[in-house]
């Protein structure tokens, strides 16, 4: 009642705005309304250029990412915090953003304005859903947090929904009921937080946190929910159910995006707040993250063992990786190295993951699936494919390599990171779980190789499909830096490193 | 810089190859010969280079890699290193133009071959413990397509069983060189792959016997060692030939090497401590596979039992921890290869010829074919171990080794080489001697030029090197003298 009284008689404060430290969200923003309304007003209006405008867009907020990489600060009195993350989280955004729109610009389906083509909202509705993604990992204050994830989450669950196909639109609604439900449970958790230290400002809770004198229980069952909250962002055992679903139905492009960008930005705001703000109760969660990555880890990789679709696959393949991520924010609250790992992980598993999604979109144009309605994603439509598209064979073999880890690709030094992590925070029995686990998943990246490679091609010769740039430049970007990080991860790596410093 | 040429050049063949029209199927063939050969004149230009008489490092090169995680880039070779270096440069020209004749889309084939001779190279010439894990773990990915992609009927069971089995082994022993790094790095305080290092470390013998079960896991599957040997015969079987010359002449070494070179040197106490457990496995393994292998109908998988089973004295002569034994173990690790290298070769020659490798099948060739035949007993009678060539210097000093470490398990061994003795001689005399009763086999045509051209350097190294060990033994000795020297110091 108190409080209620402060806030009545007295005007709110309001805190200073600082321009600089937002402007790469500004912008993105910006192009996105921008993009909104050259859709609206010009309906013909081509989709390289829409993609073209887009592009713009990224990099304009990327030479401001690059205007701030070096600084360091907490603005709009603790609510934005600009610190390794911060900056390690847009690149990872912004990389991700290009490649998901090169994959959009090249449309869906084969033929133009088929039902499998999303229209060109998706361009929009792509920036404003990573100006949600880089808000998020900049968040600092649970209400700007709950802010961008719903920014993100509302953007996500029309473009999961953008085709007619009805596939997509069960993705989208199923999507979007069990995110509003999560979004609920995030809620409450910030309310109770807020009820246990009378503030939503990280670094507040931070401190409270560590407060003798506090409600203890009361920010517990506030923790408890605002990771319910997270897992469900990042597609955790046992708040996955929803993946596979949405990951296969959702056009490819949006399912790259979805994969690639909500994990970075959901482990960003993850790391932050667990590793960072309640770093100091790390006895009381750490237990809890890390019996939910075992069982994430192991979960999604037998479950995608027995799947027999490639999108569904991926899926359950990126449930298990959550749990690697996982590993690595459990060691993040007392090894720094924990932070550079994930974020490194992030990075490196974008462009595996997209790039497989990619290959994907790029069978899917070379004409309906072999067996039911939709798209070419069923094991049984790559049989061969290989050997009738050696290129595109050859760069789905790097990405089912790198995801299993082998080396010099960049998911090998992904894992290993965080495995290096896991053990310097004496959570070596977690790494064996995460060893074991990395040996079920060779069985189903290998199976796609196994299909790809090993099998003869099925019945007839198919005709060529036509010209595919944008998602031809898109696969080769995602394949260079595969390989690239691969054999020079230095540079990424100690650029992650300054990632290590949290500043609340 | 010489031994960094020679270990990429391979790679950069393949790249060549790869980048040639695959209709140009003849313009493909010579370019990976001419990658292969380039190696191979590397590998001698070190040969030659090679101070003999040293026991440590030699032509060796050191860079930073990923500075962040310590990992360096540093090859150097020794005597235990260098003949295995010439072995698999070696045996890559040959297998190359083994497969000369076959049409299955040689470019990917032959690419595929030179990866995984540079992953192989890189194995038994890196210094730095995460180099050697990179390598070893690159060398599933061209094995695993050349067994599935280009193999028999049963090739992808073969080709996903032999990655899974091996891949296993390998992150159990990257979680063990991570513990190592974090000893390094407790004791000195900065992270190192280095393998002089981590050699020095001084290391508790109870944490040494979990690092050596660690690595135990990667080596036993790769060699592989009874009992982890079952992924073995499914994939030399499926295997076109000329990648099961590599995967038996080479790939199988790759393991044992691993024993000599980090189990041994790294963990002396354990491996002192689990000697009898290994020495046990070693005979078990001799004697079970030999079994096997006698009862054998088809002459491949007879070849692939024999293999493991003569793997089992090199295990022997590794474990017995004396010099006798080391050096033996090195030294018929290079005749293993030439010999199994050699019994696969004609295997593959049968096959081209008569489209089976059923040993019934067979009876009489060497009326028909009597080159050939002559060929092939000299190289069945070296695996035998028979005086004078290559085999026998081999198993005598393992055997010696094995001997002078605890008679019991030389005295088993030794019925082992009975036995080889019996399988290979009576292979030998039911597909080569006898009569000629089917049409098929009197059709059988002598040895081509080209396959003179594989058999004929084969043959002449199994001969030299039974009459004049002496060059390539002075120049191992050395070097083994030091592994056992580092084996018996108590922590170093």
């Amino acid at each position: 009642m108190q409080l209620l009284a402060q806030a009545t008689a007295e005007p709110l404060p309001l805190p200073r705005v600082d321009w600089r430290a937002i402007a790469p969200e500004l912008a993105l923003a910006g192009a996105g309304v921008v993009l909104l309304m050259v859709v609206a007003f010009w309906p013909g209006a081509r989709r390289s250029l829409l993609a073209g405008l887009t592009l713009a867009g990224l990099a304009v907020a990327a030479g401001l990412t690059a205007w701030n990489w070096d600084l360091a600060r907490v603005a709009f009195e603790g609510a934005v915090s600009l610190d390794g993350i911060t900056r390690y989280a847009r690149l990872v955004l912004l990389a991700v953003g290009v490649l998901a729109t090169l994959m959009a610009a090249q449309g869906g389906g084969r033929p133009e304005g088929s039902e499998e083509e999303a229209p060109p909202e998706v361009f929009p509705l792509l920036l404003f859903a990573l100006t949600g993604m880089v808000m998020l990992a900049a968040a600092s204050d649970l209400l700007v947090v709950f802010i961008a994830l719903e920014i993100l989450s509302l953007s996500l669950y029309v473009m999961a929904g953008a085709t007619r196909r009805m596939a997509a639109q069960e993705a989208a609604m199923k999507y979007f009921l069990l995110g509003a439900f999560s979004s609920a449970f995030l809620l409450y958790g910030i309310a109770l937080c807020y009820g246990a230290t009378g503030t939503t400002n990280l670094l507040g809770i931070a401190r409270a946190s560590v407060d003798p004198t506090g409600d203890g229980t009361l920010l517990l069952a506030g923790i408890g929910l605002l990771a319910v909250g997270f897992l469900f962002k990042v597609a955790a055992v046992p708040f996955h159910m929803w993946t596979p679903d949405v990951y296969q139905g959702a056009p490819t492009p949006v399912t790259a995006f979805m994969a690639a960008g909500t994990k970075a930005a959901g482990f960003a705001v993850f790391l932050r707040v667990f590793a960072g703000a309640l770093g100091g109760m790390v006895v009381s969660w750490r237990p809890v993250i890390a019996t939910v990555a075992v069982v994430t880890m192991l979960v999604g990789a037998a479950l995608a063992v027995v799947q027999s679709d490639l999108k569904r696959m991926l899926a359950y393949s990126s449930i298990s990786h959550a749990g690697y991520l996982l590993v690595g924010l459990a060691a993040a609250a007392t090894v720094p190295a924990g932070i550079s790992a994930s974020m490194f992980y992030l990075l490196a598993y974008a462009f595996m993951v997209m790039g497989a999604f990619m290959v994907v979109q790029y069978a899917s144009r070379l004409g309906p699936p072999h067996s039911e309605a939709g798209e070419r994603s069923n094991l049984d439509d790559y049989r061969g494919f290989a050997r009738r598209h050696p290129w595109a064979g050859a760069l789905l073999a790097l990405f089912m390599l790198a995801l299993t880890g082998i080396p010099p690709l960049s998911g090998f030094w992904a894992k290993y990171y965080v495995f290096l992590a896991g053990i310097e925070a004496g959570l070596t029995w977690l790494v064996v779980v995460a060893v074991i686990s990395s040996v079920i998943s060779a069985f189903f990246y290998l199976r796609v190789l196994v299909v790809a490679y090993l099998q003869e091609p099925a019945g007839e010769t198919e005709p060529a499909a036509g010209r595919a740039p944008a998602l031809g430049l898109a696969l080769g970007l995602a394949g260079v830096l595969t390989v690239a990080i691969g054999l020079a991860p230095e540079v990424l790596v100690s650029a992650a490193r300054t990632a290590e410093r949290i500043l609340g | 810089m010489l031994l960094t040429a020679a270990l990429f050049a391979p790679l950069a063949g393949a790249v060549l190859v790869a980048a040639v029209p695959a209709s140009r199927q003849e313009l493909v063939r010579w370019l990976a010969l001419a990658a292969s050969l380039v190696a191979l004149a590397l590998a001698v230009a070190v040969a030659v280079r090679f101070r003999a008489g040293e026991a440590g490092f030699q032509l060796g090169v050191a860079a930073d890699w990923v500075p962040s995680f310590g990992v360096r880039y540093r090859v150097g070779v020794d005597g235990v290193s260098l003949p295995l270096v010439l072995l698999t440069t070696v045996l890559t020209p040959l297998a190359i133009a083994g497969s000369w004749r076959s049409a299955d889309r040689p470019r990917g084939y032959l690419a595929l071959l030179l990866v995984l001779e540079t992953a192989m190279l890189g194995v038994f010439v890196s210094l730095d413990l995460f180099l050697f894990y990179v390598f070893w773990e690159v060398v599933l990915v061209p094995a695993y397509f050349l067994i599935g992609s280009y193999g028999g009927p049963r090739r992808v069971y073969a080709a996903v069983k032999f990655f899974v089995y091996t891949l296993l082994g390998g992150l159990l022993m990257l979680v063990g060189i991570i513990a190592l790094l974090y000893l390094h790095q407790k004791a000195t305080g900065t992270p190192s792959f280095d393998y002089d290092a981590l050699r020095d470390l001084d290391k508790a013998p109870a944490t040494q016997r979990w690092l050596f079960a660690a690595f135990f896991a990667a080596f036993a599957i790769k060699t592989p060692v009874w009992p982890f040997h079952t992924w073995l015969p499914d994939a030399y079987t499926e295997a076109p030939t000329t990648t099961t010359v590599l995967l038996a002449g080479v790939m199988s070494k790759l393991g044992v090497y691993g024993f000599l070179r980090f189990s041994l040197p790294l963990f002396p106490d354990a491996a002192r401590d689990l000697q009898p457990l290994l020495l046990t496995l070693a005979v078990i393994g001799i004697l079970y596979c030999a079994l096997v292998a006698a009862v054998q109908r088809d002459f491949k998988t007879l070849v692939a039992y024999s293999s493991v089973s003569h793997l089992g004295f090199i295990v022997l002569g590794v474990f017995a921890l004396n010099v006798q034994g080391l050096q033996g173990g090195v030294f018929y690790m290079v005749a293993h290869g030439l010999l199994i290298g050699g019994l696969f070769f004609v295997t593959g020659m049968l096959e081209e010829r008569r489209g089976t490798r059923r040993i019934d099948e067979f009876g009489g060739l060497q009326r028909s074919a009597p080159r050939m035949a002559g060929i092939m007993l000299v190289i069945t009678l070296g695996a035998v171990a028979l005086p004078g060539l290559v085999g026998f210097v081999g198993e005598f000093l393992t055997l010696l080794g094995a001997f002078l470490a605890n008679r019991a398990y030389a005295v088993l061994a030794a019925v082992g080489v009975i036995l080889g003795a019996v399988y290979l001689l009576w292979a030998y005399q039911r597909m080569w001697h006898g009569k000629l009763e089917r049409d098929e086999n009197r059709a059988v045509g002598d040895l081509t030029g080209r396959e003179w051209a594989i058999l004929a350097p084969l043959v002449a190294a199994i001969v030299v090197l039974g009459l004049f060990p002496r060059p390539l033994l002075e120049r191992v000795e050395p070097s083994a003298q030091r592994v056992v020297e580092q084996t018996r110091q108590t922590s170093p």
